[in-house]
């Protein structure tokens, strides 16, 4: 932690960014909140990320905090995914900001794309031994049982869009739901409403998921929504080998083929 | 014209049974998984008592999340329009806090705006309040700062304050009330001390200065500095406007195909980012600190001049849902103190 | 499975092949099962995944997707995007409890008239065999079913 509030103070004082976003103590212990820290004197403020339930790389593409200056991210691994993705989007380019890497409670100051690529290739994602757990349950029930128990999940959903918001890959200015010419995606939060919605962004986000949680974490009613994604993620990684949040320079994986694609269920 | 009785826990049983059988549905703080909401009960066993708050407000009940104002369908070559029948059961919102009693009355204020509203009035006559005085807060609670406390009956139709593990001090305080009483008036017994009542209730400190307060807000409108601070990490969801008890803006959806079809009300959200874009494609409050600073300024400052009373009842729900934990209160208190 | 039903199809077709298979089908005089409604679409890489949810909420039993034969694509890669944006969509299909053997996708081209009935015989039969969907009843329509939602 003293060593990101010195690499904080350095950068700031260096004039080498004009914001760093990190975590600071929230109102509940042991859930820090997000924190743009511009002046030397609130550096202490920083604290380290463990519980937070924000990833931070959301804030980059916000227009009002673009308007701070170039930013330093204090960024966990599923942050720099993000980065990555978001790089490969063209959304960031490079040298737009610092990454201060922290993995385990070490730091490590990542200057640029190059960078923060050699560091995320060293620490592969997998899915978590937890979210592996739940999606074979849920495979493991019948297709009937499967349908009841994500229309019950889905009933809670209230379209707060939390998820949303919480997405750094949701950065669309005007959200699919939010057309109404026509409106192709219901807005109100009735079933049919709630399912076509969750099942658009998991099919907007299909390849590019980089799996940090956060629409989970974000939703008031506890919906598993990470859930659509990586099995998406895991299901696209099979059939084309790729992955979201591993290359600054990649193409989307919809908007790609091979002609050697490989299905089995196409007569 | 307030009653005073007690009722014992034991007792509880027989009045939801009575109260069922009188053809009334009861609503009460239901947990499913980690939230707790307000959803139909059988009996007092499936209400989750101890929670501090639910994490869904009870406004559902009468201002529903989504509801169809009219339908239509085309026979031939006509169009029929036809009203959704309007038929609400009987509901008992039972286990309500006080913050959530008060935010009827809000909402009884909004809704009885010219054009009175019937779809919420409908409802809302149906529907019956007993609340739970508080005897426990969290540190998102802040009704004292709003005007209430832990103890206030304002929107309750009986208030049952616990008095100790066994039982209730019920305050029947309206006909409404009474008449959800009277189905089952053998579970009740003559009152207890004033005293022993106000010794179990939370202590919820204040945490800014309700006087003056909307005046000094509106004061501070133009300083841009303060918004934008406040609402750095603010994500611009729904979720604080959702879980709020008070908060009633909504969005009309026409759905539907050549064939049939219904409009729909919904809830909508002043943070959200698109909720002001006008057709012509301005949109005044772009910035999330333009959002921000609208939705402190309506419930504290625009609400004591439109409705005479502040939107807000300090149940926290907001503080605690909100995934990037802009806290009302501390907020709230920085604007308070702010030079 | 109720007796006396007759599945309701949807289908998705691209212009250049399944859409002309399916006229050849007509001009060959060659009968098929009529319980199918046949939508034309420039290319199977406009077809809207949300189409074939939309499909089965409108009533379809059953949805045909069908286009040109990978390399024959009139707009030459719009098929493949189709086919990957499929073996998505699929796999999401399925994890949430719909059954994927209600959505089938073929390569008809313009020449294989005779493809094109088969496949919509054999569809049908299978979807028959599934019985009408009743997963989507749960979802009620504006101005057919209530809806609220508390």
């Amino acid at each position: 932690m003293e060593a990101l509030r010195a690499k904080a103070r350095e950068l700031l004082e260096s004039r080498t960014v004009q914001v760093v976003v990190g975590h600071e103590q929230g109102s509940v212990p042991g859930r820090p909140r997000p924190v743009f820290v511009r002046k030397i004197e609130d550096v202490d403020r920083l604290v380290a990320g463990e519980g937070g339930t924000i990833n931070l790389a959301v804030y980059l593409l916000k227009p009002e905090v673009q308007a701070l200056g170039r930013p330093a991210l204090v960024a966990d691994p599923a942050a720099l995914r993000t980065v990555l993705q978001l790089a490969s989007e063209n959304q960031i380019r490079d040298g737009a900001l610092v990454a201060l890497a922290l993995d385990d409670g070490r730091l490590t100051e990542l200057k640029d794309l190059a960078a923060i690529e050699a560091f995320v290739a060293e620490r592969p994602a997998g899915l978590p031994a937890e979210d592996q757990q739940r999606i074979a349950e849920i495979e493991a029930m019948s297709r009937e049982d499967r349908w009841t128990w994500w229309l019950e999940q889905f009933s809670r959903c209230l379209k707060c869009y939390a998820c949303r918001a919480a997405c750094p890959m949701c950065y669309c200015p005007r959200c699919v739901v939010e057309c109404n010419q026509p409106q192709w995606v219901p807005a109100a939060a009735h079933p049919r409403g709630n399912l076509e919605w969750h099942l658009c962004r998991a099919m907007h986000l299909a390849g590019r998921c980089v799996g940090c949680g956060a629409c989970a974490r974000a939703c008031p009613v506890g919906i598993p929504l990470d859930l659509l994604t990586q099995v998406l993620a895991r299901q696209i990684e099979a059939d084309f080998g790729v992955r979201a949040g591993t290359r600054a320079k990649a193409d989307y994986v919809l908007a790609s083929f091979r002609t050697t694609d490989k299905e089995d269920f196409i007569r | 014209m307030a009653d005073a009785r007690t009722l014992r826990r034991e007792s509880l049983a027989r009045w939801f049974e009575a109260i069922r059988a009188a053809g009334r549905r009861i609503l009460a703080p239901r947990a499913r998984g980690d939230t707790t909401a307000f959803e139909e009960v059988t009996a007092p066993s499936e209400v989750a008592m101890d929670c501090v708050q639910t994490t869904l407000s009870p406004k559902a009940a009468v201002f529903p999340r989504c509801e169809e104002l009219l339908r239509y369908e085309r026979q031939g070559k006509d169009l029929r329009v036809t009203d959704p029948p309007l038929q609400p059961p009987e509901t008992v919102l039972f286990g309500v806090r006080p913050c959530d009693a008060a935010a009827m009355e809000v909402l009884d204020a909004v809704f009885s705006a010219d054009p009175p509203d019937r779809f919420f009035q409908t409802r809302r006559a149906r529907t019956t309040v007993i609340a739970i005085a508080c005897t426990q807060a969290d540190a998102a609670c802040f009704c004292t700062s709003v005007g209430l406390s832990p103890g206030s009956t304002l929107g309750s139709d009986i208030l049952l304050t616990p008095t100790d593990g066994a039982g209730f001090a019920a305050d029947v305080l309206t006909d409404k009330g009474r008449r959800i009483v009277e189905l089952c008036p053998e579970a009740f017994g003559p009152a207890v001390a004033a005293q022993e009542r106000r010794a179990v209730l939370a202590q919820v400190p204040v945490r800014f200065e309700l006087k003056g307060l909307s005046d000094r807000l509106a004061a501070l409108f133009d300083r841009e500095e303060l918004w934008v601070d406040q609402s750095l990490r603010c994500l611009g969801c729904g979720t604080c406007a959702f879980v709020c008890p008070v908060c009633a803006c909504f969005d009309i959806q026409d759905e539907g195909t050549g064939r049939s079809g219904a409009r729909l009300r919904c809830w909508d959200s002043c943070g959200f980012s698109l909720f002001t874009l006008h057709a012509s494609g301005h949109n005044p409050r772009h910035l999330q600190s333009q959002r921000w600073r609208q939705r402190v300024m309506h419930k504290f400052s625009y609400a004591v001049g439109r409705l005479g009373r502040i939107a807000c009842v300090g149940c926290g729900r907001c503080s605690r849902a909100c995934p990037a934990d802009m806290n009302l209160a501390d907020h709230l208190q920085a604007l308070a103190e702010a030079k | 499975m109720a007796d006396g039903f007759e599945p309701r199809l949807t289908a998705f077709v691209c212009n250049w092949c399944t859409y002309a298979g399916a006229d050849l089908t007509g001009t060959s005089r060659i009968r098929y099962a009529p319980n199918v409604r046949i939508i034309r679409f420039p290319c199977t890489g406009r077809i809207d995944f949300m189409l074939i949810l939309k499909a089965f909420e409108q009533g379809a039993d059953g949805v045909i997707v069908s286009g040109c034969h990978p390399g024959d694509c009139h707009y030459t890669a719009g098929n493949y995007h189709a086919r990957r944006r499929w073996m998505v969509f699929r796999r999401l299909l399925d994890f949430v409890g719909i059954d994927v053997e209600r959505v089938q996708f073929a390569w008809v081209s313009a020449a294989e008239g005779a493809k094109w009935a088969q496949l919509v015989n054999e569809v049908t039969e299978k979807i028959r065999a599934l019985g009408p969907l009743e997963e989507f009843r749960r979802l009620p329509m504006p101005g057919v079913q209530p809806i609220e939602v508390m």
